[in-house]
């Protein structure tokens, strides 16, 4: 079976890997661009904890090859702090107790991301819909949905 | 859970891919990935090739025909027909039913030829192909046909498209004037494949009782079942209450698959409910 | 204002936000090789051979071994358990002889690449004969091999006059109960990644959890090293709930590997590995009984249940079926008492502690039974509560009972004012009579109970060290550990509160052996109440030898200093001379004057606690759900927690635990649930089958934190707060589904399935 060797575009920045043809975007991500922020929690597309960015759409890294990445922009929660200081969205997981181990954290956070980016103004509704894609274990979810509407709140 | 090996080809044209599947052993087209990556990451399939689908142009898009009709290519993502607005006037039923198609993140992927070659016997989009009377297109090495979507499903989870084939796109007809729809499904957890799912279209006739009526349900039998005798018992009704009561009292014979999780009583009771429940919605819907 | 009670940001955020946790997968060496486990997919059958050479053959693979290979390891012992004759049903680490549920260790793969192990790993070819699996614990117990049956033991414990209690009782209510098969499924899989460093001559252990020192002992023990030759390291821990953390038979797979591999070697679990190899828990089923007078007073419960352990027989021993017999009486007077506790195997993955372990069971059989007493005895559900609680007055309350190796005193507490308070908070009596003009209007919507007692703070013992350096800076070494719960903050509040510090310039060490001696680890709620005592009392010791190390430095008496955001100053001048916490280690520093007055330089002490009961905090828990009529499913409307913790170190953060225990508990309640196939083939392998709530399953959950009754046991009067959400879900959502179905007693398992409403709803009209 042969490589591949591709470029990567994340976070605005080029990494050129070679990869087997089997090779998950998400494995990608943190075995060859060594951006372990994205992670796996099911590796079959239920859990959402691998969500990343491909072209501004949150899709589940798990479930697309690194191959079929190539030419697009990817971003990943590496991206979203600038320098020392947290964006809103990170700065309102904190504030609001939206995280406790952390795991799922990446993914909650890239799925709002992009749904902020799309439409603050969305209904609480559309939001519990949106949200109830990702799986977390430790916060009961109330606090993530607090931080996301105190976000969207301030971007209105 | 890593996938296993397998050589990956990604052809830009439609002939192109078609002839790898017919030069290739033991390959397999890749779509939106939304059930191959799953069944692969799990090992359930080991190809020893994948045909990716994803840079073939040729086979994503909306186009409106003019009657109103639609053509939707097999790579058109299930998330830009979602929120396409010509998909919304003529054929709402897909939307509605787009929506509870796995999540955001899920759609933004998968498309709708992915979807009806899975064939999940609870999933959606085969539900909706079933009650619109979709006519799907097959391509081959010896050129493209069109079969009506009812016979599209051989058997569970089987679409009729030979190894060397490929869906390339479905025509949707567009909705009459005043149709009424609704699709409605039941699952224990918010966004998970359905236990039951039901999709129904009332047409109104000139004086304004059902011209035909379409029942469709998911999750009952191994591809999705249309309810030939429901529907004729609710043509030329105004769907009254007890009209609709006779369409559901044909729920009654039905042997719905059972399986160590579900028992068939209740897939069986679940389809009564739901298509009560949609019967209700969409009568409120025609006008 | 003290830091000790104030919701403050978590100290450990940052890095999760930014992408840069150390999770186990995170964990990479040089040269490092990947570890994949081959799994029995029978659930019993003779394993007649294994052959690993094919595997062997596949390029990339290093090693491959199966029990032959591994036969001088031990199998994995036991940590909590005081039963004794369990040690024939350990787990071996790699199955001999015989394989006893799916899932179950055959062989390891070693090779260059996860997926070439992988690989590999489907290669190796196993055969087994088929036997029959036995799959019901209340079922007679069969043969677990030649010699011994599958029930190692009974747990037995009682006291008071039971006999004569049933035969004088006014009525005498029976109930057969079951509580289904779920565990914690933490968002992480398991991980462990073995480094040996030859130079040192030093095994290394990293992606551990929960119990870090224990199983280092026991990791040396088994390798046969010395424990000062072995260290485990903790980096960010994705969830425990008891499940993570124990030590299993990968973790001594992938030390033995780098050991005799000289490699670095990592494993991670995939999630379908996870979800038949990593602890299961819960599934119990209960035949109890009461003997009740003509008002309603309990005057005995016998409780004969039989524990569904699955294969093997791990580190908690008979834990959980001790405490499900041992702690099921909770808030409530009883007069006589019998447990009969079948601890019984069966051909499903082995079971242990998961969060509120032996209390969710016992609360959810407990409280269906308060509601069945009230329907026999004709009394409203609250007030037979209330009729039957231990009174105020009667703290502390000592039962003649044991739990965990420890007498039950139940320390302190006023489960009557807890029951009132959250009665009101959740407008229980406007419930009511909104729910009967639903009920009227032709819907099925019912209210719900549940009344508890948590036990926390497990001793015997707990140390930190704290020590100041040359820049103020704090560091707290502790043998707790975190599971993400946001222990370093909590302790960082205590140490900051007790010394005068900032809490943000209080670093906490925790989960790493090398670093501190002895330590008990994370679980059973005990953190904060022994890592939090002992640190409270070495911030008060830190404190005092600053003042006497400043006094000396500022001529000034010890007791005019006062200690404010690390600046040690006189309490009248504040503004007058002072010196830093930075300057006193300085001052304390090796060779200096007054460090030689010292037995060890520096400012840094070391202190310990110590307690030989648990303390015991309690909660209320209410529920309002609608039934769709249609679907049979269950739809929780409204949702309260009252939890009293003594005092809160954190609110926002043990708001956090509550809310965070409730959405499991909620799984527990309707969701979640392991089941199996006649022939004992796992059905919930995946996140498709296994059922966690999204947040579209979260009804508004109010919780309601209470400081009424802080424990007598510790100097900050602490009781721990991570199980309270959980406890009595279960309990309370039956009650209210119970309820919402006219209130027959027709809820006697969970999960609630909608197809079983769908069924009582049906016997109802009939």
């Amino acid at each position: 079976m042969k490589d591949h060797a591709l470029t990567l575009t994340v976070n605005g920045a080029a990494h050129r890997i070679t990869v087997p043809a089997r090779r998950s975007l998400a494995d990608a991500l943190r075995e060859d661009c060594g951006l372990t922020g994205t992670h796996l929690g099911c590796e079959h597309g239920v859990c959402g904890a691998c969500t990343v960015l491909v072209d501004g759409a949150p899709i589940r890294a798990c479930l697309m090859l690194a191959v079929q990445a190539e030419g697009a922009e990817i971003r990943t929660v590496e991206g979203l702090a600038s320098g020392g200081t947290l964006n809103p969205l990170q700065q309102a997981f904190t504030d609001h107790h939206a995280l406790q181990c952390g795991f799922c954290t990446p993914g909650f956070l890239m799925l709002a991301t992009a749904m902020l980016e799309e439409n603050p103004a969305m209904e609480e509704a559309e939001m519990v819909d949106r949200l109830s894609a990702n799986l977390c274990r430790c916060t009961g979810y109330t606090n993530i949905l607090r931080a996301v509407q105190a976000v969207a709140a301030a971007r209105r | 859970m890593k996938a296993p090996a397998f050589e990956y080809h990604d052809p830009t044209t439609l002939a192109e891919a078609i002839a790898l599947l017919c030069r290739l052993e033991n390959a397999r087209p890749l779509a939106g990935g939304q059930s191959l990556m799953p069944m692969l990451n799990m090992r359930f399939v080991q190809p020893d090739h994948v045909v990716d689908l994803n840079r073939i142009a040729e086979l994503s898009g909306i186009r409106v025909l003019p009657d109103g009709a639609l053509e939707i290519g097999a790579m058109t993502r299930q998330r830009d027909i979602e929120r396409d607005a010509r998909v919304a006037q003529a054929c709402p039923l897909m939307v509605e039913a787009l929506a509870q198609v796995g999540h955001r993140q899920t759609r933004n992927r998968g498309t709708i030829g992915g979807s009806l070659c899975h064939m999940d016997p609870a999933a959606e989009l085969p539900l909706v192909c079933a009650a619109v009377d979709a006519v799907v297109r097959i391509a081959g090495p010896g050129g493209e046909r069109e079969i009506p979507f009812a016979e599209f499903p051989l058997g569970y989870m089987t679409p009729a498209v030979g190894p060397d084939e490929l869906l390339v796109g479905l025509h949707v007809p567009a909705a009459p004037k005043g149709q009424g729809h609704a699709f409605l499904e039941f699952a224990r957890r918010h966004g998970d494949f359905a236990i039951v799912a039901v999709a129904v279209l009332l047409d109104p006739g000139p004086d304004g009782r059902v011209a035909r009526a379409s029942v469709a349900l998911g999750g009952v039998g191994p591809a999705p079942l249309r309810l030939a005798e429901a529907e004729a018992l609710l043509r030329g009704t105004a769907v009254e209450d007890d009209a609709i009561a006779r369409a559901l009292a044909t729920t009654a014979s039905l042997d719905p698959m059972e399986d160590a999780l579900v028992p068939g009583w209740y897939r069986r009771h679940l389809a009564g409910v739901l298509l009560g429940r949609a019967l209700g919605i969409a009568r409120e819907r025609m006008a | 204002m003290s830091v000790f009670g104030q919701s403050v940001m978590r100290l450990e955020d940052a890095p999760l936000l930014r992408g840069e946790g150390a999770f186990a997968a995170d964990i990479d060496f040089p040269r490092q090789i990947h570890m994949r486990v081959v799994r029995a997919e029978m659930a019993h059958a003779r394993l007649v051979s294994v052959d690993v050479t094919p595997a062997l053959d596949l390029p990339g693979v290093i090693a491959a071994w199966s029990a032959a290979d591994v036969a001088e390891v031990p199998p994995i012992p036991f940590r909590a358990t005081k039963v004794r004759g369990l040690e024939p049903y350990c787990q071996p680490i790699l199955a001999q002889g015989r394989v006893r549920y799916v899932g179950e260790p055959v062989a390891v793969i070693f090779a260059e690449d996860a997926a070439v192990a992988e690989d590999a790993a489907d290669l190796v070819l196993v055969e087994l004969e088929e036997l029959p699996a036995l799959l019901d614990a209340a079922a007679e117990p069969t043969d677990f091999d030649a010699t011994r049956n599958t029930e190692p033991t009974i747990v037995r414990k009682s006291y008071g006059e039971l006999d004569a209690a049933f035969r004088d009782a006014h009525v005498v209510v029976a109930l057969d109960l079951a509580i289904g098969r779920h565990s914690g499924v933490p968002m992480e899989t398991r991980g462990a990644i073995a480094r040996y460093d030859a130079a040192q001559d030093v095994l290394e252990l990293h992606g551990t959890a929960k119990k870090q020192h224990w199983n280092r002992d026991e990791i040396a023990r088994l390798l046969g090293r010395a424990p000062s030759s072995v260290h485990l390291f903790e980096g960010h821990v994705g969830g425990g709930f008891g499940v993570r953390g124990e030590l299993y038979p990968e973790d001594l797979l992938v030390c033995l590997a780098a050991l005799r591999l000289r490699r670095p070697v990592k494993w991670i679990e995939d999630r379908r590995e996870h979800l038949v190899a990593t602890n299961h828990s819960r599934e119990q089923r209960h035949r109890i009984r009461a003997a009740v007078d003509a008002e309603g007073r309990i005057l005995a419960i016998d409780n004969v249940f039989f524990h569904d352990q699955g294969a093997y027989i791990r580190t908690h021993g008979a834990r959980v079926a001790d405490m499900s017999a041992g702690l099921l009486l909770g808030p409530y007077r009883v007069p006589a008492y019998r447990a009969t506790g079948h601890f019984r195997l069966t051909n499903k993955t082995p079971a242990a502690t998961y969060r509120s372990p032996g209390r969710f069971e016992g609360s959810f059989v407990r409280e269906r039974l308060m509601d069945a007493i009230a329907a026999r005895c004709g009394l409203d559900r609250v007030e037979v509560r209330r009729r039957n609680f231990v009174d105020v007055s009667e703290m502390p309350y000592a039962r003649p009972l044991d739990a965990l190796g420890t007498d039950v005193v139940l320390d302190s507490g006023d489960y009557a004012l807890l029951l009132d308070k959250a009665l009101a908070r959740f407008g229980w009596d406007a419930r009511v009579a909104d729910v009967a003009r639903r009920r009227a209007a032709g819907e099925s919507v019912g209210l719900g109970l549940g009344v508890f007692v948590e036990k926390s703070g497990l001793g015997p013992s707990d140390g930190v060290r704290m020590t100041v350096d040359a820049t103020g800076a704090v560091e707290l070494v502790t043998g707790a550990a975190s599971v993400g719960q946001g222990v370093e903050t909590a302790l960082a509040q205590i140490a900051a509160a007790a010394l005068g510090v900032d809490y943000r310039r209080v670093r906490v060490v925790r989960g790493r052996t090398d670093r501190i001696e002895f330590g008990s680890g994370a679980h059973a709620s005990r953190v904060t109440v022994m890592s939090g005592s002992a640190t409270h009392q070495a911030g008060l010791a830190l404190a005092a030898l600053a003042k006497q190390t400043a006094a000396a430095l500022l001529q000034t008496p010890e007791d005019a200093l006062e200690i404010v955001d690390g600046v040690v100053r006189r309490v009248d001048t504040p503004e007058g001379a002072s010196v830093t916490l930075g300057e006193v280690a300085r001052a304390l520093a090796p060779g200096t004057k007054l460090s030689r007055d010292r037995a060890t330089p520096g400012l840094t002490v070391e202190s310990w606690f110590h307690s030989d009961h648990m303390a015991y905090p309690y909660g209320v828990h209410l529920a309002q759900v609608a039934l769709d009529r249609g679907t049979g499913q269950v739809k929780v409307e409204h949702y309260l927690v009252g939890y009293d913790v003594g005092r809160a170190v954190n609110p926002m953060l043990v708001e956090g635990q509550i809310a965070g225990g409730f959405a499991q508990g909620l799984g527990g309640a309707l969701y979640e649930e392991f089941r199996y196939d006649e022939r004992g083939q796992p059905l919930s392998t995946t996140f498709a089958d296994y059922l966690m709530p999204t947040i579209a399953e979260m009804p508004p959950l109010d919780i309601l934190v209470t400081e009424d009754a802080p424990s007598p046991l510790n100097p900050i009067g602490v009781k721990g707060a991570g199980e309270g959400g959980t406890n009595a879900v279960g309990a309370a959502i039956a009650s209210a589904v119970d309820d919402a179905l006219g209130g027959r007693g027709q809820v006697t398992q969970l999960p609630i399935m909608p197809r079983d409403v769908l069924r009582f709803l049906a016997e109802g009209a009939a």
